[in-house]
């Protein structure tokens, strides 16, 4: 048929040596960029997919937040009475649950993606790695879309957010990466170890409440502050409000921990993931 | 044009026994480390085992010493039983798994096809899956865009393109994912026995389309059972038994071969204690064979070849009148005929002395389609009870004689493939009415016939 049409449509190099697997294989960022279409298209699947057949569609983007928000606020903030550094309770829990729900959503995405893909996995080559940042990814349209609600309530309570608020793309990313670097571990581990799919929801439930979400991270001792940071996700919520709701202090010294401690994670998971993504087809 | 584009040197593949099928839970991995300070103590003690023994014990090797060469715009087969390698061998060439020993070397863009619809969302359109299966499968958008149409009318699913493919019937979902399969352009492309689904007039499509892949002097790997489209499509074909090659070279001859060996056929048995043979104390079985024209034996029958039905049994009553009765059956398990002696001319209602008899039935060619059959015999008595009834007593297999098939490589249907007579007349230069109304009334089918399937014309009526 049209053979010239070949050398712009394919993907692959020309030239494919297929070895046993040896030793550190790092993650070849120029393969990955090659399929960046098929990322763009498992993306796309996902988000497609996930109102499929509901009844209200994509109002469950609003409804989860928006309903955990109310439980926290009843408990928390008017039974608790618990401290929201002066801003309106509501506000202060939606303001944080918004980033925490974007990484829970992606950590339990990620961390299943491969043995909920096994059946390209055993069928296909592509960059392995392309799944879980895709379902990492998918989660981001739903948080666009509660983000909307967060706006709504700035308008309601009267906060205009200060220069800060440009920070908060790169909060963003930040949870974005975070969730990839846990996810790595847990997608690949998963595919040896299913004990992984249990150990999941309890390890966000934990992690939620190691997280200044429904309380403020003033109420950690200063001196721990700085071991706070190894969560990361505990700098990125402090982060949020700091740039959305105009809270005093930015999150300095736990934002530093964090990013070091992602990126340490980062660069073991990569490693990890490629050192066994060669034999997932194998054993998933 | 001789240049290799595909090169394999002493590949292999060895799987931990169950590895496929199961997965670790951590517990395992724990007890396993717990325990290795005993077993290290115990290899202290004792005279560590044998690794080979060890290795024998649990581990399998998929695929092993496996070297060989594909040249541009050549079509290579890959026959062999289940479990031989074959798939395994694919799955090493598209990357899906690495090899454990040996390496591959592949010039050009690979495309692979080890499933029909690999991603298939059920929840999406056909048009949005369209795009997905696309991009799993290495096109781009912009080739997708381009082929669209192409694909669409291919898969006949223009009412439905943006039907959810849940809601799409089998065949609707088969050909619309071989349509986006069908429309790939790699260099070289390895393709998984994605034929072997779907009814026949899908099969004609797929094999029709790997033919004009083939022609367009694409380099293709084709595994297969369909022993038609094998020697059909490919110039050479490799055979994997057990992991290894065990023949290479011609498609006609290797898969003639194979053919043989593999088929599962009982075309002989003998027993020559009369004493312990099958059968009662009326009658016994002596042997049963398959055998060519004249008696001759024979090593393979096609959908061409005459052949006989050879029977000798012990009559132990004397003065019985008896009768032989077979029944053929084909995989289905379709009675295709039954046969009895009564035209049987020297025996036929005589009382039988007590002895050793022979009879044979004569199959001529072109009345069995290719497959698999099986013979019940029975031995009758005064043309009213069965002294004796065997069930597959010989079991051959007819093979294709692929004459006269033209373009198409796949199942020939119908239970019987005789050779039948037609002809053709020119009956009229120029359309003319009148002559074509009353020439033509009788014979021609009446009402809106649209299916493709040719009904069977009326001759009889007139």
């Amino acid at each position: 048929m049209v053979m010239n049409a070949v050398s712009e449509s394919w993907l692959e190099p020309t030239e494919v040596v297929i070895e046993p697997a040896a030793g550190w294989i790092p993650i070849n960022l120029r393969e990955v960029w090659n399929y960046r279409e098929l990322l763009y298209f498992l993306i796309w699947r996902d988000i497609k997919v996930r109102y499929k057949q509901t009844a209200i569609g994509a109002v469950w983007a609003i409804i989860q937040p928006v309903f955990a928000m109310g439980v926290f606020s009843l408990f928390f903030g008017y039974l608790a009475k618990m401290p929201s550094n002066g801003i309106p309770y509501p506000i202060f829990v939606y303001c944080a649950l918004l980033p925490w729900q974007l990484f829970a959503h992606a950590l339990t995405e990620s961390s299943n993606s491969i043995v909920g893909n096994q059946n390209l996995i055993t069928k296909v080559y592509f960059p392995r790695v392309l799944v879980p940042v895709a379902a990492v990814c998918g989660g981001l349209v739903d948080f666009g879309l509660a983000f909307v609600v967060l706006l709504g309530m700035m308008v309601y309570y009267g906060m205009v957010p200060g220069i800060a608020v440009l920070a908060v793309p790169l909060f963003i990313l930040f949870v974005v990466v975070t969730a990839l670097a846990v996810g790595l571990w847990l997608a690949a581990l998963n595919v040896q170890y299913r004990d992984v799919r249990y150990t999941l929801g309890f390890l966000t439930q934990v992690w939620l409440f190691a997280t200044p979400v429904a309380y403020p991270s003033s109420l950690v001792p200063e001196r721990w502050h700085a071991l706070y940071g190894l969560n990361p996700m505990a700098g990125v919520v402090e982060g949020f409000r700091w740039a959305l709701l105009g809270v005093a202090e930015g999150p300095g010294l736990l934002l530093a921990v964090s990013v070091g401690v992602v990126l340490i994670i980062l660069m073991g998971g990569l490693h990890y993931f490629a050192r066994i993504e060669d034999r997932f087809a194998d054993i998933v | 044009m001789s240049d290799v584009v595909l090169r394999c040197e002493g590949l292999g593949k060895r799987y931990e026994i169950g590895e496929r099928e199961r997965y670790l839970a951590l517990r395992d991995t724990l007890t396993h480390v717990l325990y290795a300070p005993a077993r290290r103590l115990r290899a202290l003690l004792r005279q560590p085992p044998a690794e080979a023994a060890r290795i024998g014990d649990t581990m399998f090797w998929a695929l092993r010493d496996v070297s060989f060469e594909v040249r541009r715009g050549e079509v290579l087969g890959i026959i062999g039983r289940n479990g031989a390698g074959k798939s395994t061998l694919l799955k090493i060439l598209s990357r899906i798994t690495k090899p454990t020993v040996g390496r591959a070397r592949l010039r050009g863009r690979v495309g692979s096809l080890l499933e029909v619809g690999t991603g298939f969302h059920p929840e999406l359109t056909g048009r949005e899956n369209i795009y997905l299966n696309g991009a799993i499968l290495g096109m781009r958008k912009a080739e997708i865009d381009r082929k669209f149409d192409e694909i669409v009318a291919f898969a006949e699913v223009e009412r439905f393109i943006d039907t959810p493919v849940k809601r799409y019937s089998s065949g609707m979902y088969m050909r619309l994912a071989f349509g986006v399969a069908a429309h790939l352009e790699p260099e070289i492309l390895l393709v998984d026995e994605v034929l072997a689904v779907g009814d026949a007039a899908f099969q004609r499509k797929c094999l029709g389309k790997m033919g004009d892949v083939a022609k367009a002097g694409r380099t293709v790997l084709f595994v297969s059972h369909n022993m038609t489209a094998v020697q059909s499509l490919c110039g050479r074909v490799m055979w994997l038994d057990a992991g290894r090659v065990a023949r290479e070279g011609d498609a006609g001859v290797v898969a003639t071969e194979y053919m043989q060996v593999a088929a599962e056929s009982r075309l002989e048995q003998v027993w020559l204690d009369p004493t312990n043979a099958p059968g009662n104390e009326s009658v016994r079985v002596h042997s049963a064979r398959v055998v060519g024209f004249e008696g001759v034996p024979i090593e393979l029958i096609d959908t061409r070849t005459a052949f006989a039905l050879e029977f000798a049994y012990w009559n132990l009553k004397d003065g019985a009148r008896l009768n032989l009765c077979i029944s053929v059956y084909n995989q289905e398990g379709s009675c295709v005929f039954t046969t009895t002696t009564v035209n049987e001319p020297a025996w036929h209602g005589r009382a039988f002395p007590a002895g050793l008899y022979r009879s044979v039935c004569q199959v001529p060619g072109a009345l069995l389609n290719d497959g698999s059959y099986r013979v019940l015999l029975l031995v009758v008595q005064d043309l009213a009870h069965i002294l004796y009834k065997h069930e597959d007593i010989v079991v051959f297999e007819v093979h294709d004689s692929a004459e006269g098939r033209g373009k198409w490589y796949g199942k020939w249907s119908g239970v019987v493939r005789p050779d039948l007579e037609w002809t053709t007349e020119r009956l009229q230069a120029r359309p003319d009415p009148q002559i074509a109304s009353c020439e033509l009334s009788a014979g021609s089918p009446n009402g809106g016939e649209t299916g493709h399937v040719p009904k069977p014309t009326r001759g009889g009526s007139r």
